[in-house]
């Protein structure tokens, strides 16, 4: 079975959406690995706050959205939609640095 | 396993972050090489794909959490290069926008989270490749082994770095041990993630895994017999 690549790419990115705003809410929220390790091996206090602490989707969580399940769903969307517009910004750029020698891919006859 | 501000000492972080971007430089080059049209706009797609699987944060012990790193996924999606660069965009957008991984840290997390789990988890994937028959259940098998082995391995990295510029001055041994045994068990969730993804996108559109070019050969033209 071949797949449209447009349509492809869309429920790719459909089901990314999904998991961000649906799945994500309900996602284990006790420390990760490095975390518990860290505290384990007493060096977690060596954490400093992060510059952008403050920022309006600091710690997955959208500003002035309270409830805290529609706040995560949300704030992944918006990295969700972020993440592939600047993934496609730089592969754009990937593009442009392809070598000469193999621009005729360019004109590969099998994209659908 | 996105390092804080303040883990490491700034030497170490400088460091990582010289490493790293040699790293990023070369694999904006190398992935040049690898993307075909086709691969192009799904290496953006892999990206934000595993932006929200890292959300997706599952138990592995009572008390820790872990989520995919996702590299062995996109090395097997897009090759080692393009899969670095995949990484080093999610963790550019969880760095400045969500307040996940430190600004300072960010050299350290592209070498841990991007370029380790990329590439060993190619090398991996294309040795399981090697060893078993050329079949698309393997390009599966290969994955899943492939992500297994990088997690740990990207934690052992790890306490390799703390080793020469933690913060806290703590014994290797006991570091490793610690990372090593609770990313094995991260690795484990990180297999079932990567095999379930390769196994869709193979069932669908195994041309649009790299590391299964193999089975899928270059588009071969034809002429009819006898037309010259």
């Amino acid at each position: 079975m071949k797949t449209n690549l447009k349509l492809f790419l869309a429920a790719g990115l459909l089901l990314g959406l999904a998991l961000a705003l649906l799945v994500s809410p309900f996602a284990s929220s006790e420390p990760d690995g490095l975390q518990k390790v860290a505290e384990d091996e007493g060096f977690l206090a060596t954490a400093v706050d992060h510059d952008l602490a403050d920022g309006p989707l600091a710690a997955y969580s959208v500003d002035g959205v309270d409830q805290e399940r529609v706040s995560t769903g949300l704030s992944g969307v918006i990295g969700v939609l972020v993440t592939f517009g600047l993934g496609l910004a730089v592969f754009a750029v990937v593009r442009l640095l392809r070598p000469v020698e193999q621009r005729d891919r360019q004109r590969d006859p099998t994209v659908t | 396993m996105h390092v804080p501000d303040g883990f490491f000492n700034a030497a170490t972080s400088v460091g990582a972050g010289v490493v790293s971007a040699g790293a990023l430089a070369a694999s904006l080059r190398q992935a040049a090489r690898d993307l075909t049209d086709r691969l192009t706009p799904m290496a953006g797609l892999v990206a934000a794909f595993i932006f929200a699987l890292q959300m997706l944060n599952f138990p592995v012990a009572s008390g820790t959490s872990g989520h995919l790193l996702g590299g062995a996924l996109a090395a097997v999606l897009v090759g080692p290069w393009a899969a670095t660069l995949c990484i080093a965009v999610v963790l550019a957008v969880q760095g400045l926008l969500f307040a996940d991984g430190g600004l300072s840290a960010y050299g350290l997390n592209v070498l841990l989270i991007a370029v380790v789990p990329s590439f060993v988890g190619w090398f991996v994937f294309k040795a399981v490749r090697t060893a078993l028959p050329k079949r698309p259940q393997t390009v599966v098998v290969g994955s899943a082994i492939a992500a297994l082995v990088s997690v740990p391995v990207a934690a052992a990295v790890f306490s390799l770095l703390y080793r020469v510029g933690g913060a806290v001055d703590l014994s290797f041994g006991s570091v490793l041990g610690a990372m090593v045994g609770v990313h094995v068990l991260v690795g484990i969730g990180e297999a079932i993630i990567t095999a379930a993804v390769i196994s869709a996108v193979m069932s669908t559109r195994p041309d649009l895994v790299l590391g299964a070019a193999d089975l899928t050969p270059a588009l071969d033209l034809r002429t009819p017999v006898g037309a010259r």
